[in-house]
C-alpha cells in the first residue's frame, strides 16, 4: 500500500514550504512497503496522533507569553485540538521549548523529555531555542535544544507570531502523517541513534 | 547639614565625587558602621537600598550602591566600596540593615566572588554550585570546556555559608543548613504552570502549612549583563526587551535614557510623547495580563480569555507601529524607531472607550467574586516597613500604601504635564497588590487621554554619531516599569563597548519577599502571592 | 410510556428457548457487559467533547473545529492517541497498587452508571436500597484516588490524595444527607419506585422549600464530590501539576481522564432521577393535552436532558469560579453545608409528617 502526501485541511499541500523534506519521507516509506491491513491502521493512529497533540505547558521566556495567545481567544489552538495543555510530562504529546535554555535548566529539559510517554515530539520555538538566539555568545546558553535532545520542529522568529506557531504545528502534524507506528519508527532507538551520533556535546544517556 | 558634612563627620575617612548623584568613596573596613548610620542616622535616613552593583575595576572589585531617602524627597546618594584582594574579597553585609541587600548580594558573589562578611546565606544566586569562576569579573576565563553544558541533575544546595569576622580579625566560614533535619520539602519548579516562568521554590511544609521558602532561581540565567559588555550601544538595547518582556517599551526607554543622558542628547517633544504613550500602553497590556494569569493561577480559566482579549486589541496597536507583537525593539538613542502609523491616534481612542465598560466586566467576573477575595485578602502580608526595607517598587509596593512611583517622585518624559493619580491601597495583600494593578489601568489610560490628541509635531529622533562612545564615568537612571522601578547602571571607560551595565530590575527584589509573605500560609497561597506580585522570571534572572 | 421491560423480557425467552438457562444467562451477562461499557465510552467521549465546546462558548472561542465537522471527531482522535500511548512503569511506586488505582475508579464508576434507570424496564440493576447502593459504591472512587496519589511515590501526588480523601470524605456527608430528605420525601429507596412516584409531580416541586434547598446542596456537594472547580483541590493544576495522576501515562491516565466525565454524567443522572423525575416526563396534573405531547417524548431522552441541563450547570461553575482553599473547602461544609442538610432533612421530615407537601 502506498502512503500518500500528507493532508492538513483546509491548507493545501503547496501552501507549506518544506515539501521535498516529506516527499522524501514518504518515498522513503513507500520504499520499504507496508501491506494494506498495518498500512491502513498506520493511517488511523497516526489521524489520532496528529489530531490530539497535548502540549507540555513550558515556557520559559517570551515566546510562553505568545503561546498563551496562541491559547486566548483570537487564535485559539483548541480549534485544532491542541488546546489540553497538561502541566505533566507523562501526559503530554510534545514539548514545545519556548525560550532559552540555560546551563542550569538543560539537565531539567533532558529529564522532562525523558518523562514525556512516547510518541513524543519536540519543538523548537523561537530563535533562543533554534540556535541560542540574541544570547548565543552567553556564557551559560545552549546554542540551540537540538544540542540536548533530538528537534522534530523548529519554528524561527523573536517571538514568532501565533501564525507561525500554527504553521510549526501543522507541519509537525505533516510529519507525524507519514511515520510509521508498526514496525518503522522507534523513537527510543532514534534517541540512542542521535545521542550516539553526538557524543561529544552531552556525553552519554 | 548637608548630607555631605553628615557623612564626613560619620567618617572621616570617606571622599566624595559630585555628579548628578553624589558618589560616596568609602574604604571597605568603615563601611558597615557609616551603612548602619545612613540608615538611622536621622538626618540620613537613607530607608531604601535602591541599587547594589557589584562591580570589577580590574585593579580592585567593589560594589556601587545607591540609596534613596523617601522622607527627603526622594533624594538619592550613591556609595562606592572597593576591595583590592581579588583571591578574597571581603566585604561587610548591609542586609542586616535593607533586607533587599540578601539577595542582591549573592547575585554580586555569584558575578564577582566578592564575599559578604556576615550576610546568612552566602551561596550562588544564579548559577550552579558547581560553576568554575567568576563569569563577571574581566579576567574570567569563558572557555566552554571548562564549564560544559551540565548532563547531571542539579544537587540539592543545601549547605549554606556564613563568613563571621572573629575576634581576631580573621573571617571563618561557618556552614549552615537551608531546611531542618525532617522537613518535608515540596518542589514547586522550575518547570511548574505557576512559576510564570521558571523559578524554582522549595517549600518546607507541615501538613499544608508553608514553613519556609527557598528560592533557587537561574534557569533562565542568560547573562545579558556579561554579554552587554562586549556589544556597542545601540546593540545592547534589545536586551532590555527580552527581560522583562511585559514591560518591554519601559525598560528600552530606561536604557535609552541613560544613554541619553551621558551623550547629553536632547530627545524632540514628539519621541517623548510618543514613549511615554507606548510606555503606558505596554502598562495596561502587562497589567492585563497579570489579571489573566492571576485569575487563571486561581483557577478561574475565563477572565484570562476576557483580559487576553483586550490585550490583543493593544498589540495590534503596537504591531501597526512597531511591526512587531512583543519585543518591540521600539526605542533606539535619541528618539524612536520609526513614526507613528497613520491608524495610531484612532486605534488608542478605540480602546480607551471601550476600556472602562470592560474594567467592570473584569471586576464582575472575576475581583467581585466571594471565591477570589477569600483566596486573596489577607493572604501574603506585607506590611509599609517590609515593603520599604525590602524595596518593593510597584504595583505591589504600593499595595502596601507605600507611595513609591517613580513617575511622581522623579519625572522623567511626558509624566510631569500630565495629571494622573498614585494608586495607594493599604491592605498590604494579595488582594491590595491585584487591585492596584487594575485602578493602574484606568489611571494610564487617563494618561493617554491626555496625550492622545496632544503628540507634537517635528522629529522623532535626534541627530546621534554613527558611533555611540559615552565618556567615562558612570550613570543611574530609573523609570517606572509594569513591575515596579526598573534602573540602569552604566559605567564607560569611554570606549565604544560599556565598561559594565546593570539591570535593576524590580522582579529581582519582588521574589526576596516570598519567603516573608508565604510563611504561615498554605500551600495554596504560594500560587495566590506569586501571582499577586507578579513577577517575570527572565527579569529577575537576566 | 413505553416499557421496555418488553424488549429485555423478548430477548430473554428468546435465549431460553433455545438453550439451558445458564447459557442464556451468560450470554446476557455478556451482552449487558458489552452494551454498558460502549454506553460508558461513548457517554464520556461525549462529555469530554460537551465541556470542550462549552467552555470554549464562555471564553468567546470556538473550541475544537478541525477534525470532523464541528470538531466532532475530536474526542476520537484523543482517544486513540490516549490508546497507544506509551505506560510508563516508574521507580519507586508500588507496581501492584500503581496498577490497581486506575481499575479501581472505573469500576466504581461503571457500577454506578450501571444503577441509573433510562427508561421505564431500561436499568441494569434494581435494587430495593439503590439508592444506599449508589452512594456506598461512589465511596469506593475515593480509595482508587487514595491509592494512585500513595502508590506513585510522588509529594505533589501524595498532597492531591489527602486532599481529595478529605473532600470527598466530607461532602459525601451532605451529599447523602441532601438525597435522605429526598428519600423521607418518596418513603423509598428503590429507584424505579422513586421516578414512579414522581409521574404527578417532579420531587423538587412535590417537597417544595426543603426539596429545593436539598437540590441547592446536592448540586455543591456533588460538585466537590466529581472534583471539579471550584473544588477541583485534588488535581489542582496550577498548584499540583496534575494532582493524583501526575504520575500516570497513557490509558492509565485516560481511565482516570474518562472517569471524571462519567462520575459528571452520574451525579447529574443521580440528581434528575431525584429531583426532576428521572426518565419521567414533564406533567401538569389536569391538562391531559400537555401530558399527552411529554408522554410522546421517549423517556431515555427526558433522562439525558435533564443530566446534560445539570453537568451544564455544574461546568458552569467549574470555568466560571475561581478554585477555593482547601480551609475554606472544609469550612464550607462543617461549618455550613452540614449543619444545613442535618436541618434541611429534619424540617423534610415535619413537612412529610405534617402533609405540608404536593
Amino acid at each position: 500500500m502506498a502512503v500518500k502526501e500528507p493532508s492538513i485541511k483546509s491548507m493545501k499541500h503547496e501552501d507549506f514550504k518544506d515539501n521535498e523534506y516529506i516527499d522524501k519521507l514518504v518515498e522513503e516509506l513507500n520504499a520499504t512497503g507496508a501491506n494494506v491491513a498495518v498500512g491502513k491502521l498506520d493511517q488511523l493512529i497516526n489521524w489520532g496522533i496528529s489530531n490530539s497533540l497535548w502540549p507540555l505547558c513550558f515556557g520559559t521566556s517570551c515566546c510562553a507569553i505568545e503561546f498563551m495567545c496562541l491559547g486566548a481567544a483570537r487564535y485559539d489552538m483548541a480549534r485544532f485540538g491542541f488546546e489540553v495543555a497538561r502541566n505533566s510530562p507523562r501526559q503530554a504529546d510534545y514539548i514545545m521549548v519556548q525560550g532559552t535554555i540555560v546551563h542550569k535548566m538543560a539537565p531539567a529539559l533532558v529529564r522532562l523529555y525523558e518523562q514525556l510517554a512516547e510518541p513524543k515530539y519536540v519543538i523548537a520555538c523561537g530563535g533562543c531555542a533554534v540556535s541560542g538566539g540574541p544570547f548565543k555568545k552567553s556564557y551559560c546558553v545552549v546554542d540551540g535544544v537540538d544540542k540536548i535532545i533530538p528537534v522534530d520542529v523548529f519554528i524561527p522568529g523573536c517571538p514568532p507570531r501565533p501564525e507561525a506557531m500554527f504553521y510549526g504545528l501543522m507541519q509537525l502534524q505533516r510529519k507525524i502523517k507519514v511515520q510509521k507506528f508498526f514496525g518503522g519508527v522507534n523513537r527510543q532507538e532514534k534517541i540512542k541513534d542521535f545521542f550516539r551520533q553526538h557524543p561529544t556535546e552531552v556525553g552519554e544517556y | 547639614m548637608s548630607v555631605k558634612d553628615c557623612i564626613s563627620k560619620i567618617c572621616p575617612s570617606a571622599t566624595f565625587e559630585e555628579g548628578d548623584i553624589l558618589l560616596v568613596n568609602v574604604p571597605a573596613q568603615d563601611w558597615h558602621a557609616l551603612a548602619s548610620e545612613l540608615k538611622h542616622n536621622p538626618e540620613l535616613n537613607f530607608d531604601v537600598l535602591t541599587a547594589l552593583v557589584g562591580m570589577d575595576w580590574k585593579e580592585s572589585l567593589g560594589v556601587m550602591y545607591y540609596f534613596t531617602a523617601t522622607s527627603r524627597n526622594w533624594e538619592m546618594i550613591s556609595v562606592k566600596v572597593a576591595v583590592a584582594d581579588r583571591e578574597n574579597p571581603y566585604i561587610h553585609t548591609v542586609s542586616d540593615l535593607w533586607k533587599v541587600a540578601n539577595f542582591q548580594e549573592r547575585e554580586a558573589y555569584d558575578f564577582f566572588g566578592i564575599k559578604f562578611i556576615n550576610h546568612p546565606d552566602m551561596r550562588r544566586f544564579f548559577l550552579r554550585n558547581d560553576w568554575k569562576g567568576f563569569p563577571l569579573r574581566k579576567d574570567y576565563d569563558a572557555d566552554p570546556k571548562l564549564n560544559p553544558i551540565p548532563t547531571d541533575d542539579e544537587k540539592n544546595e543545601d549547605d549554606t555559608i556564613s563568613y563571621v569576622e572573629q575576634e581576631d580579625g580573621t573571617i571563618k566560614g561557618i556552614p549552615g543548613k537551608v531546611f531542618k533535619e525532617g522537613d518535608y520539602v515540596v518542589n514547586v519548579g522550575p518547570q511548574h504552570p505557576s512559576t510564570h516562568g521558571v523559578m524554582r521554590f522549595r517549600a518546607a511544609i507541615d501538613g499544608e502549612e508553608v514553613k519556609k521558602v527557598d528560592v533557587v532561581s537561574g534557569y533562565i540565567h542568560r547573562g545579558i549583563e556579561k554579554l552587554c559588555e562586549s556589544l556597542g550601544y545601540p546593540q545592547i538595547l534589545h536586551f532590555t526587551d527580552r527581560m522583562d518582556y511585559m514591560s518591554a517599551h519601559q525598560n528600552r526607554h530606561c536604557l535609552c535614557m541613560c544613554i541619553e543622558k551621558a551623550m547629553g542628547i536632547v530627545v524632540p517633544e514628539r519621541a517623548v510623547v510618543i514613549r511615554t504613550m507606548m510606555d503606558e500602553l505596554m502598562r495596561i497590556s502587562s497589567h492585563l495580563l497579570s489579571f489573566g494569569c492571576t485569575a487563571m493561577d486561581l483557577g478561574a480559566t475565563t477572565a484570562f480569555f476576557y483580559g487576553f482579549r483586550e490585550r490583543e486589541q493593544i498589540l495590534d496597536i503596537f504591531e501597526k507601529t512597531c511591526g512587531a507583537r512583543m519585543s518591540m525593539n521600539y526605542n533606539v538613542i535619541g528618539g524612536v524607531i520609526a513614526d507613528l502609523h497613520p491608524d495610531f491616534v484612532k486605534d488608542v481612542k478605540e480602546l480607551l472607550a471601550i476600556m472602562p465598560e470592560r474594567l467592570k466586566e473584569y471586576h464582575k467576573v472575576y475581583s467581585g467574586n466571594i471565591i477570589a477575595k477569600n483566596r486573596m485578602v489577607g493572604v501574603g502580608h506585607l506590611s509599609h516597613e517590609d515593603a520599604i526595607n525590602y524595596c518593593i517598587t510597584g504595583p505591589s509596593g504600593r499595595g502596601s500604601n507605600w507611595s513609591c512611583d517613580c513617575r511622581k517622585k522623579h519625572p522623567y518624559a511626558a509624566y510631569d504635564r500630565v495629571e494622573f493619580e498614585e494608586v495607594l491601597l493599604d491592605g498590604c495583600d494579595s488582594y491590595s497588590r491585584y487591585m492596584v494593578r487594575m485602578k493602574e489601568i484606568e489611571q494610564s489610560c487617563k494618561i493617554l487621554e491626555q496625550l492622545v490628541d496632544r503628540i507634537p509635531e517635528g522629529d522623532i529622533r535626534a541627530q546621534v554619531p554613527k558611533i555611540v562612545k559615552l565618556p567615562a564615568g558612570h550613570w543611574y537612571t530609573q523609570v517606572e516599569a509594569s513591575r515596579g522601578t526598573f534602573g540602569v547602571y552604566i559605567e564607560s571607560d569611554g570606549g565604544k563597548n560599556p565598561f559594565r551595565v546593570h539591570f535593576q530590575s524590580p522582579c529581582f527584589n519582588l521574589v526576596g519577599v516570598m519567603d516573608l509573605c508565604c510563611r504561615g500560609n498554605m500551600i495554596a497561597d504560594l500560587i495566590t502571592i506569586g501571582a499577586a506580585l507578579d513577577f517575570v522570571i527572565p527579569d529577575i534572572d537576566r | 410510556m413505553f416499557d421496555f421491560g418488553i424488549i429485555t423480557n423478548w430477548i430473554n425467552d428468546l435465549l431460553v428457548g433455545c438453550m439451558p438457562v445458564w447459557a442464556a444467562t451468560l450470554i446476557e451477562c455478556v451482552i449487558i457487559g458489552v452494551l454498558i461499557l460502549l454506553t460508558y465510552t461513548v457517554l464520556a467521549l461525549f462529555y469530554i467533547l460537551y465541556e470542550r465546546k462549552l467552555c470554549a462558548w464562555f471564553q468567546c472561542r470556538l473550541g475544537p473545529m478541525r477534525v470532523g465537522p464541528w470538531g466532532l471527531l475530536q474526542v476520537f482522535a484523543d482517544m486513540f492517541k490516549i490508546l497507544i500511548k506509551e505506560l510508563i512503569s516508574l521507580k519507586g511506586t508500588d507496581k501492584f497498587l500503581f496498577k490497581l488505582a486506575p481499575y479501581i475508579i472505573i469500576t466504581s464508576s461503571v457500577v454506578m452508571l450501571a444503577c441509573l434507570p433510562w427508561g421505564r424496564g431500561l436499568q441494569i440493576i434494581d435494587y430495593n436500597i439503590g439508592i444506599f447502593f449508589i452512594l456506598a459504591v461512589s465511596s469506593v472512587g475515593v480509595l482508587g484516588i487514595l491509592l494512585a496519589g500513595w502508590s506513585s511515590n510522588n509529594k505533589y501526588t501524595l498532597i492531591g490524595a489527602m486532599r481529595s480523601g478529605a473532600q470527598m470524605i466530607s461532602y459525601e456527608l451532605s451529599l447523602g444527607l441532601a438525597l435522605m430528605s429526598i428519600v423521607v420525601l418518596a418513603g423509598t429507596m428503590n429507584i424505579n419506585e422513586l421516578v414512579a412516584q414522581q409521574e404527578r409531580c417532579w420531587f423538587i416541586f412535590q417537597g417544595w422549600l426543603p426539596a429545593v434547598v436539598a437540590f441547592i446542596i446536592y448540586v455543591i456537594a456533588a460538585t466537590a464530590e466529581t472534583n471539579r472547580g471550584p473544588f477541583d483541590l485534588p488535581e489542582a493544576e496550577h498548584e499540583l501539576t496534575a494532582g493524583y495522576h501526575t504520575e500516570y501515562s497513557g490509558i492509565h491516565f485516560g481511565f482516570f481522564y474518562l472517569a471524571e466525565y462519567l462520575n459528571l454524567f452520574i451525579v447529574s443522572g443521580i440528581a434528575s432521577l431525584m429531583f426532576l423525575g428521572g426518565w419521567m416526563p414533564f406533567h401538569i396534573a389536569g391538562w391531559d393535552g400537555f401530558n399527552m405531547v411529554m408522554n410522546w417524548i421517549p423517556g431515555p431522552i427526558w433522562f439525558l436532558g435533564k443530566a446534560f441541563f445539570i453537568s451544564y450547570i455544574i461546568i458552569w461553575f467549574k470555568w466560571t469560579f475561581p478554585r477555593v482553599r482547601i480551609d475554606q473547602m472544609l469550612a464550607l461544609e462543617w461549618k455550613y453545608m452540614m449543619p444545613f442538610a442535618l436541618v434541611n432533612l429534619i424540617v423534610m421530615a415535619v413537612f412529610v409528617a405534617l402533609g405540608w407537601t404536593f
